[in-house]
């Protein structure tokens, strides 16, 4: 025993031992993108009173691998002109940006890969990385539609990053740490500790400001992923498909599953930021018997079902609200997201060092 | 510790190469790319020294809004190539020179910071206060001891963020804007004429 517990502590073993954590979340990940793939087209289909892809497996659930398979396939066309080691990096460092912020969002109680000290600005970090496997797409296709798209996209995500930092900060205010676990942690004990609805009952009137932070920080990321109604940079009736236009086969690929996964991450830092990560909605003392094991996935459990429930969200709303103009994009991101988060910050401030509970960081 | 020797050679080989390559590569986009390498890696040598509020700060900030910025610009800009290089012998001289005064001071710092075993990751900054972590220590400096250097430097970006709009901020007469205000307020009585056309008159202007 004494032998492999040395093992572990060992530089081979924590680097054996990390990479097989980063290879389970991302197996998980990758998994879970395949059926989330497929319920935003069922969702979108439904919303259209069609049946959505059903062909491939009962219910359709095989057709986001036949997708992969097919996708992988076929041949990969760089045009003539493109500039061909960033037109191939491009699409590399979407995904692998897509994946890394991953290492520090926590799915269960223990359950990160690094737990680190600033997740939150980490998390930013990342995704305000994420423009650049679009710009660099865009530039590198040496092509009109995904250069304007691409300019599109830096321009957008650059602007709504500036409100989302602004609602992380109204988080960050609250709990005091950046460490991401503390952040779900202090969530524990029911629903009303949510950030959502200020954290704790002695809070209540953070409600007011923290309801619509959590809406601002949801249309906010529906921006910086590029979604519908704010999928500009691949405008279909516009740009064709913008950034996209040039790439084929699994560079394509690439590109639509560091989508989806940045999708799917913005859905979980909403659950961890305002809706308490992986506490259950109600007081749990019942589970401090269980093994820890078992207190894992209860937890893992509760932050899956609320990730799926923003995905859910999030696939009606591209379903249900039709796109933005672009000027109208950017008055919402500067002249209305901008002030409004800006000004919950100086409101949430305030209450923490004049309100009842000043001081308790 | 062999890690952490690992990640800084790594690391700084990174810098430096990517750093050379801004200045030797032809293509002022890829130019552009190479300076957000560095950055990046430049973050990741802060982490090395356990100041992980400023490699995230330099990531949030240089990385992800200045460089973008750059990039934008240098890709909308039509580069000739040829006339890039024309300059090239008459500036090298300045260039020498200050590189040379540089790469000086650089050798003094790097030798003052060997002697203390930079890759040994031995030489981690002390936070001042007791139990915190170095946002928090960085927090209370910046917000108590600082606090007017802090808003004077607010002060001059307040200035010059004023300075851009200004510089930039032009009002084209007869161009027509959408005001949402304006829209929103309108209602049937306001928005709709009914008129009443006799037949076989027709509307007059």
């Amino acid at each position: 025993m004494d032998a492999t517990t040395n093992f572990w502590a060992t530089p081979g073993g924590w680097t054996l031992i990390t990479v097989g954590q980063i290879l389970a979340v991302m197996i998980w990940i990758l998994l879970s993108l395949a059926f989330l793939l497929l319920a935003d087209r069922k969702i979108w289909a439904g919303v259209q009173m069609r049946k959505g892809p059903n062909v491939v497996g009962p219910f359709g659930l095989l057709q986001s691998f036949a997708d992969f398979l097919k996708f992988v396939l076929k041949e990969i066309v760089i045009p003539d002109g493109a500039d061909k080691v960033v037109f191939i990096l491009a699409p590399l460092i979407s995904f692998v940006l897509a994946f890394a912020a991953w290492a520090v969002v926590p799915l269960a109680p223990g359950w990160v890969v690094s737990d680190i000290n600033v997740g939150v600005l980490y998390l930013l970090a990342i995704s305000s990385l994420g423009v650049y496997g679009i710009i660099m797409g865009g530039w590198a296709s040496n092509s009109k539609y995904p250069f304007l798209g691409s300019l599109r996209s830096a321009a957008q995500m650059v602007s709504y990053e500036v409100s989302i930092g602004f609602v992380i900060i109204t988080v960050i205010l609250l709990a005091g740490t950046m460490n991401l676990q503390t952040i779900v942690e202090q969530q524990a004990g029911g629903f009303w500790n949510w950030y959502v609805f200020g954290g704790g009952l002695s809070n209540l009137p953070m409600i007011l400001i923290m309801v619509p932070m959590a809406v601002v920080f949801f249309i906010s990321a529906l921006a910086e992923t590029n979604r519908p109604p704010f999928d500009l940079p691949e405008a279909e009736s516009e740009l064709v498909a913008g950034y996209q236009v040039e790439y084929s086969s699994t560079p394509y690929l690439l590109f639509m599953i560091g989508e989806y996964a940045n999708i799917v991450l913005m859905c979980a830092i909403i659950t961890i930021l305002f809706f308490g990560g992986w506490q259950a909605p109600f007081p749990t003392p019942f589970i401090e018997s269980w093994p820890a094991t078992a207190q894992s996935f209860f937890g893992f459990m509760w932050f899956f079902a609320k990730t799926v429930f923003f995905f859910f969200l999030i696939a009606m709303v591209k379903a249900i609200v039709p796109r933005y103009r672009y000027d109208q994009l950017m008055r919402l991101g500067w002249k209305v997201f901008l002030p409004f988060s800006l000004v919950a910050v100086v409101l949430v401030a305030a209450w923490r060092v004049f309100g009842p509970a000043q001081g308790a960081i | 510790m062999a890690l952490q020797a690992i990640a800084f050679y790594l690391l700084a080989t990174v810098t430096i190469g990517s750093g050379l390559a801004v200045v030797s590569v032809r293509n002022p986009v890829h130019s552009v790319l190479f300076l957000i390498l560095t950055f990046f890696s430049a973050a990741g040598l802060f982490l090395l020294l356990g100041a992980e509020f400023l490699a995230m700060l330099l990531v949030v900030v240089y990385v992800g809004a200045v460089a973008v910025l750059f990039l934008f610009v240098v890709m909308m800009l039509d580069v000739d190539f040829g006339a890039l290089k024309q300059g090239f012998a008459r500036y090298a001289p300045v260039g020498a020179v200050v590189g040379g005064i540089l790469a000086i001071e650089m050798i003094i710092v790097a030798t003052a910071v060997a002697r203390g075993g930079a890759a040994s990751g031995a030489r981690e900054p002390m936070s001042a206060l007791d139990g915190l972590s170095n946002t928090e220590t960085i927090g209370r400096v910046l917000y108590t001891d600082y606090v007017y250097f802090f808003q004077a430097a607010g002060l001059v970006l307040l200035v010059a963020m004023i300075g851009a709009i200004v510089l930039t901020l032009r009002h084209k007469p007869g161009v027509r804007r959408q005001v949402i205000a304006d829209q929103v307020a309108r209602n049937a009585q306001s928005g709709m004429r009914t008129v009443q056309i006799k037949p076989g008159e027709g509307m007059g202007e």
